[in-house]
């Protein structure tokens, strides 16, 4: 197996209209590296798909960008990643505006122990988003409805989350990002634990939310990206191998990797 | 012969006899014979064939051997005391063993006869009981010599043994609760048969002592207990005032915010204060805490009595902020990692994350830890005997002076004690009524414990 | 989106102030009660240091005295008996007053309250041992009376003296301005039972019986609690036997200790006849204390022992007794010592339950077997600070510096115990 030289990514990993801005990135863990000079680049309302073989860094480098690493004692960022041309580490940045910008949804389903209505309403009241009851009523509809789970629990707004089935806790997950308003939307593999049918429902909504949003969404699905994604970005051993608009990456991939990979020789 | 000689006599019996019964099976062994077992399984065997009869006749013989000395003596007592009160006949008992044992007093008229004759009876007891264990040892050995055969299973014999007692060992903690259960049930109900479990329960006045003089108004002894499980659940409420918030707070900044040196620094730090016996606390709170709050109500002008609920309260409560800190910070790590993520990627700070996920989700195994420490301030002794008061005031002022349930047991407990008297029983009574409540307490939040980890496992 | 995505930036923006600053009072807080509950360790070992570490000072007096063979009516041959009867607080009385040929009687009897009645019999103890030295003048420490000890360590530098008279501290200001009065190390309070005069009380006696009590507590509890760990781990067959066990040992866990005490009172003194205020009985009932520690920590350890050891020992024809005697006990050792190590320590602090069997007493004697009459430690502690002299006071902590002491020992051997199992591993 080769590694990559000089950490020259094929394809192409800038856009013009970029939303998010990665520049020259190295994530280390203690002593250990775990992303070598990955520049990318995300740009507005559009669907990114980032693919490898698992342990590559996709969802370290998805965590980056909204800082999620920083809970992370030992975890060092270095390197450039801007949001709409704002450096996001810098010391003047808060992380509570920036990930009420930049929301995520995480591999497993993490309801709150709350109702659905105080799991939705939650991000709203941290940030003040409704100053009245009504405001928030109205907030918590939009966003269930937009997560395509409006007309299933509207009936029992005061159930507890927890109660609600695996597809379901997770649409309840993508509701409650939703209502922070946010500009980007972190996806983390969010399909890994449903089964198939509830999987369609949420990359039908993932679909949908490209309207309004800009998603990077880390799968180990190879079908997935090919069907939710614009552009694909394929990660290999911490090191951004190459980005490619989609359609292409699945039929001519440039790098051998990317080809061995997405053949299922490894992965 | 003292109980130590007599120890080592019984050890050395039983590592001469196991060497006897392995050095049979060794001669056998190289004499070419196929055993069952290994010759140390033999000398095992005819160890404990020898030496459990022996064992199990000498407590039998050290539970009946008063009872029988004090039938004798009694039969030598003079008629006059004989016909005296069973409290009488006790006293010339002791007494005359007590002279018999060698303890200087003067013999009085009368008692001669019993008292040489239990000097003689002791002689022969010794005798009597060296000869009958010895009998016994012999006969267990004789017995398992005779039944020697290299073919006999000595392994699965010594296995089934050592099975028997493991199984009795492990019933100790069973018979535990069982004795304690028997001993306050039975004398609770003995108290019960004198005063009224009503009044015990619901009565607001409680003087246990039989007051002397007769001309003393309520001459005879009251035994209302509210008094003292109201000074109870004061103090406790006080301790749980300091400890709750301290210790929930501090399991909260090592848990959430501190870094891993501070962690490792001011946890065990923190635990020492659990380690520190409460007969310090009761200490520190008699001569440092309370005079302190006394002389800071005098600066204030408030009366404080010198050994007031509050000073007892926050001494009681530093010692249980450690049980209270090291239990939720338990139950806060066992709160997923997800949910707090799932929280920080919404945008809120720390102390939003905490207060309105975290701590939520692990509120069932807060409680529990906070009953669990409850349970504790209620039954704790030593603070409450030392620097509470001893008098039963029935009062809402913390400033004031109460008794608590434990402190009166110590007193009603400490010194003389005749069984009939209902003072003496009380203190059982209040006994049952702690463990009980206890009891409760400690079975309602370990089962919250329980479906707490359930939920998160 | 781009107006409400602007207002929603604002909206935010605008929270963030009185967020940080809740995020700030948060903090602060949780700082706050890790630092109340470090303070509160610092106090308490900082109030029980500064009232106690002046116990393991004495004050003695240093005088010429002559061993006037006459006046004790000894000879150098003289039997040990016979010395032990002699005058020597007549002595003593007569070589003082011969030192201030002016006093009156009264001043007589004020200047031998300043000496305790313990030097006469240090005095005799030192004859027996140097006969040869009688008729000969000898320089020797007397005891000071806690009265003089309190003041000479306290209260002198303070300018203030308690129930001292004032021709009482002239003659103890000059004695201490000519160096003739001084502090030694205390070694009476360690080799001397209690005593009703605080200067001759130390803590030998009740640390005998503590250690006694300890022992019968050791002896017994270990090989029940190793057992009951053994079997519950390792041979009970009904799961039925084992959870009644089980919410038998948390319950004895979480009960008061007090409740041990009415168990010993009502079965093992009443029911059984042992002998109340002995080593024994205390050491009957803190097992019982100690057994749920022991067991918990042995199935930890057992559960440790690596299943693969025991099956390879199976495998090589060993039965369960052998392979649980020879196999998994000598590997889960140390951590069930470490176990009975902390369970002894909390053994060692409790007192409750002793109080309720008659440890109590007033033990002078110190005990050399089991069935002693004795106390321990903390009812020692218990009994001397219900004593009114300050002298006791110091001494009350003082004898809570011994037992901390024990305490942090056995801990630190535990956690040392601890870290050569974790190491090994």
């Amino acid at each position: 197996m080769t590694i990559l030289k000089n950490h020259d990514t094929k394809g192409v990993a800038f856009v013009d209209d970029a939303k998010l801005t990665a520049r020259h990135v190295n994530v280390f863990y203690g002593d250990k590296q775990a992303i070598f000079d990955v520049s990318l680049d995300v740009g507005a309302n559009e669907v990114i798909a980032l693919i490898g073989p698992s342990g590559c860094g996709k969802s370290t480098f998805l965590r980056c960008l909204n800082r999620m690493n920083d809970t992370i004692d030992r975890c060092q960022v270095q390197g450039d990643i801007l949001l709409d041309g704002e450096p996001i580490y810098d010391g003047s940045m808060d992380v509570v505006p920036l990930r009420a910008r930049v929301g995520m949804v995480f591999q497993k389903p993490n309801p709150f122990p709350k109702s659905i209505y105080d799991n939705v309403a939650y991000g709203p009241r941290l940030h003040g988003l409704a100053t009245t009851r009504v405001e928030l009523d109205a907030i918590v509809e939009y966003s269930l409805q937009r997560a395509g789970l409006w007309n299933e629990v509207k009936d029992r707004l005061d159930a507890p989350g927890t109660g609600l089935s695996g597809g379901q806790q997770q649409r309840l997950c993508i509701a409650r990002t939703i209502a922070v308003d946010p500009e980007v939307i972190l996806m983390d593999e969010p399909c890994s634990a449903l089964d198939p049918i509830a999987t369609a429902k949420i990359e039908e909504l993932i679909d949908e939310l490209r309207e309004n949003y800009t998603i990077a969404i880390v799968t180990h699905s190879m079908q997935q990206a090919a069907r939710v994604s614009q552009r694909t970005a394929y990660f290999h051993m911490g090191q951004l191998v190459e980005v490619n608009p989609t359609e292409q990456m699945f039929t001519t991939p440039e790098h051998t990797l990317t080809e061995a990979y997405i053949t299922g020789r490894f992965g | 012969m003292n109980d130590s000689t007599l120890f080592i006599v019984i050890v050395l019996t039983f590592i001469g006899v196991y060497r006897l019964g392995r050095n049979r099976a060794q001669a056998l062994a190289m004499a070419g014979t196929r055993l069952h077992s290994l010759p140390s399984h033999y000398g095992v065997l005819l160890a404990m064939w020898a030496g459990l009869p022996v064992l199990i006749t000498l407590l039998l013989w050290r539970l009946l051997e008063p009872t029988l000395v004090d039938a004798m003596i009694l039969r030598q007592l003079p008629e006059t005391v004989r016909a005296g009160s069973d409290a009488q006949v006790q006293l010339a008992i002791s007494m005359v063993r007590n002279i018999a044992a060698g303890a200087a007093l003067a013999t009085p008229d009368g008692f001669e006869s019993s008292v040489s004759h239990v000097i003689a009876l002791q002689a022969r007891m010794v005798l009597l009981q060296a000869g009958v264990l010895l009998a016994v040892a012999l006969f267990g050995l004789a017995v398992c010599w005779y039944r020697f055969t290299p073919n006999q299973a000595a392994r699965t014999d010594v296995e089934r043994m050592v099975r028997v007692l493991l199984l009795c060992s492990s019933a100790v903690a069973v018979l535990t609760t069982v004795g304690i259960l028997a001993s306050v049930l039975y004398e609770s109900w003995l108290f019960f048969g004198m005063v009224s479990p009503l009044e015990f329960l619901f009565g607001t006045h409680w003087s246990p002592q039989i007051s002397l003089r007769d001309e003393q108004t309520g001459s005879s002894a009251s035994f209302g207990a509210v008094p003292l499980f109201a000074g109870t659940l004061m103090i406790a409420m006080i301790a749980m005032l300091i400890a709750v918030p301290v210790g929930l707070m501090a399991a909260i900044y090592l848990s959430e915010y501190a870094t891993d040196s501070v962690r490792n620094m001011a946890k065990p730090t923190l635990e020492v204060l659990a380690g520190i016996p409460s007969i310090v606390y009761g200490f520190f709170a008699l001569l440092t805490v309370a005079p302190l709050i006394r002389e800071l109500g005098t600066a204030l002008g408030v009366s404080v009595s010198s050994a007031s609920a509050l000073a007892v309260g926050v001494v009681m409560g530093i010692m249980i902020i450690p049980f209270i800190s090291s239990l939720s910070d338990d139950v806060l790590n066992a709160v997923p990692q997800s949910l707090r993520d799932g929280s920080d990627a919404l945008g809120a700070t720390r102390n939003e994350t905490i207060r309105q996920v975290v701590v939520p989700a692990a509120l069932p195994g807060i409680v529990a830890a906070i009953m669990l420490a409850f349970s504790r301030a209620i039954g704790e002794t030593m603070i409450v005997t030392m620097a509470a008061g001893m008098v039963a005031n029935l009062s809402a002022n913390p400033l004031d002076s109460v008794t608590t349930v434990t402190a009166q047991m110590v007193s009603l407990l400490v010194g003389d004690q005749a069984f009939d008297s209902p003072k003496t029983l009380a203190a059982f009574a209040l006994g049952l009524v702690l463990f009980i409540t206890t009891l409760a307490l400690n079975y309602v939040a370990v089962n919250m414990v329980k479906k707490y980890r359930e939920h998160y496992d | 989106m781009t107006d409400s995505s602007l207002s929603t930036r604002q909206k935010v923006e605008r929270s963030l102030a009185r967020r940080r600053a809740t995020e700030t009072r948060f903090h602060a807080l949780g700082f706050m009660a890790v630092l109340f509950g470090l303070l509160s360790v610092v106090v308490l070992f900082g109030d029980i240091l500064l009232k106690g570490s002046s116990t393991f000072r004495q004050t003695v007096i240093v005088t010429d005295i002559h061993l006037d063979a006459q006046f004790l009516g000894l000879t150098p041959r003289s039997k040990e008996a016979h010395i032990r009867r002699a005058d020597f607080e007549g002595l003593i009385r007569q070589q003082l007053h011969a030192a201030m040929p002016t006093m009156t009687e009264d001043e007589a009897r004020e200047l031998h309250r300043l000496i305790s009645i313990g030097a006469a019999w240090q005095l005799s103890d030192w004859v027996v041992e140097n006969p040869q030295h009688l008729n000969q003048t000898i320089r020797f420490e007397l005891l000071a009376d806690h009265l003089v000890d309190q003041w000479f360590k306290h209260d002198r530098r303070k300018g203030i003296s308690q129930r001292l008279s004032d021709v009482q501290l002239s003659w103890l200001h000059e004695w201490a301005d000519s160096g003739q009065m001084y502090t030694r190390f205390n070694r009476l309070f360690f080799t001397h039972g209690d005593s009703q005069e605080p200067e001759l009380a130390g803590v030998r006696g009740a640390m005998m019986g503590t250690f006694l009590t300890l022992m019968v507590t050791l002896v017994l509890s270990f090989p029940i609690g190793i057992a009951t760990a053994i079997y519950l781990e390792q041979f009970a067959p009904a799961r039925q036997w084992i959870n009644l066990v089980e919410i038998n040992i948390n319950n004895l866990a979480a009960v008061p200790s007090i409740t041990f005490g009415l168990l010993g009172l009502a079965i093992f003194i009443n029911l059984f006849g042992v002998t109340r205020s002995t080593p024994l009985i205390g050491g009957l009932v803190l097992t019982l204390m100690a057994l749920p520690t022991i067991i918990i920590s042995a199935r930890a350890a057992i559960k440790s022992v690596p299943l693969s050891i025991q099956e390879a020992a199976y495998g090589l024809g060993a039965s369960k007794v052998q392979v649980v005697f020879h196999h998994v006990l000598p590997l889960a050792l140390p951590g069930m010592l470490t176990g009975t190590i902390l369970a002894m320590a909390q053994a060692l602090g409790a007192t409750a339950p002793l109080l309720l069997i008659g440890m109590v007493a007033f033990v002078v004697d110190v005990p050399n077997a089991i069935s002693d009459p004795s106390t321990v430690l903390p009812v020692q502690i218990f009994l001397w600070a219900d004593s009114p002299e300050r002298a006791f006071i110091e001494r009350t902590s003082g004898a809570i510096l011994v037992l901390l002491g024990f305490l942090i020992s056995m801990n630190t051997l535990a956690v040392l115990l601890r870290q050569r199992i974790e190491r090994r591993r």
